[in-house]
């Protein structure tokens, strides 16, 4: 029921921002299809703590920026490569563990490894990801595992 | 005029997503540049949007990043009926 | 006041057209799939990144402004699922990335069968 509440009020706010006019029609009309859309999505059973983790906003105030940074750190790595006239590539297939305990964490991390240049997932098991580094330092950075850590701690699990 | 060099800049991007469209051995690699080009073209909505002064082009980007997403899925899908 | 955002806002024009180019001349010389894709996402993260915030600073703190973080996170979420979905699509198109070298030890994740070539035929 919390996240029926929260995912009308997230929609709402979607239709605030896009539309821009707060005539009272308009509003009653947006009100009204909110509840209809997230009504008709709760029948699918996806508005559930799995499907719609709100309460992970919190925790992503400070995971977010550190992503932006991590992204903004291999683009420039993956840029100079792609510029350098000999294109130092070294593509490497690597196995990482995912020590989160929820889908949504292992998700998470699936995304984060494909969003930050350089390295794509390729294949998720459970508690396994195949990655697709462009280098073998990049690879080798990954399976440190200071990413998994974070992720770990953004899915509110122990930091190990 | 800043806005114009940002789209110069998208619009070459384009070019060069169209030769890999066209030279790519695999369909793989024309799926990426149709995922690529559906990406610029959200940039070059958005731009135009700036250019000319209308902000209404931004409604039409939202949906086309959201239309992006689902026609790469259903091109994959398309070929390899059993996943996804 | 007004002067700095301007500045600001067409380093981050200018560093986001380059971006953009510089990703897709990744596309154009890499040398198989899995390599492009790397490419492809430095056009969708940085390029677009980039880009969006220089419009950001041109438009203030409007609708506008909002529409286009809008726009952004939307990029951020949709472009990881699609390059994940495409690289997961040749790997079991029995496409195998060129490698330098092979940590997996012959272990993908997901397959039962290792990395051999039966792998096309259950796909």
């Amino acid at each position: 029921m919390l996240y029926f509440a929260s995912a009308v009020a997230v929609t709402y706010a979607f239709w605030l921002v896009l539309s821009g006019h707060f005539t009272p029609t308009l509003m009653i009309i947006g009100a009204v299809s909110s509840v209809a859309v997230v009504a008709l999505a709760s029948r699918m059973a996806v508005i559930d703590r799995e499907g719609h983790p709100i309460y992970l906003l919190v925790r992503a105030t400070w995971y977010w920026p550190w992503l932006i940074w991590q992204i903004i750190k291999s683009g420039l790595d993956v840029s100079r490569i792609i510029l350098s006239p000999s294109l130092p590539i070294s593509p490497t297939l690597i196995n990482v563990k995912a020590s989160q305990k929820t889908v949504v964490g292992v998700v998470t991390y699936a995304n984060s490894i494909t969003l930050t240049p350089g390295t794509v997932s390729v294949e998720v098991e459970d508690d396994e990801i195949t990655v697709h580094a462009i280098t073998r330092d990049g690879a080798m950075d990954l399976a440190g595992g200071d990413m998994d850590r974070k992720v770990t701690r953004f899915e509110g699990g122990a930091p190990a | 005029m800043m806005f114009a060099a940002a789209l110069v800049a998208v619009l070459v991007s384009l070019g060069l997503a169209m030769v890999r469209a066209i030279l790519g051995p695999t369909m793989f690699d024309r799926v990426l540049a149709a995922n690529s080009t559906g990406t610029l073209a959200v940039l070059t909505l958005a731009l135009i949007g700036f250019v000319a002064g209308r902000p209404e082009f931004l409604d039409i980007a939202i949906l086309y990043t959201l239309l992006n997403l689902i026609g790469t899925i259903a091109v994959l899908r398309y070929f390899h009926p059993s996943e996804y | 006041m007004a002067v700095i955002v301007d500045i600001l806002s067409w380093i981050f024009l200018v560093a986001g057209g380059a971006f953009c180019v510089i990703g897709m001349i990744g596309l154009i010389r890499m040398p198989d799939v899995f390599a492009r894709l790397h490419g492809a996402s430095v056009t969708d993260t940085l390029g677009a990144g980039f880009i969006i915030t220089g419009l950001v600073l041109q438009a203030g703190l409007t609708q506008v402004s909002a529409k286009l973080i809008i726009i952004m996170g939307l990029i951020l979420l949709t472009s990881p699922v699609a390059t994940h979905a495409l690289a997961q699509a040749a790997l079991h198109a029995g496409i195998r990335p060129k490698l330098a070298h092979d940590e997996t030890g012959g272990h993908i994740a997901g397959a039962e069968a290792g990395a051999g070539e039966d792998e096309s035929s259950n796909s």
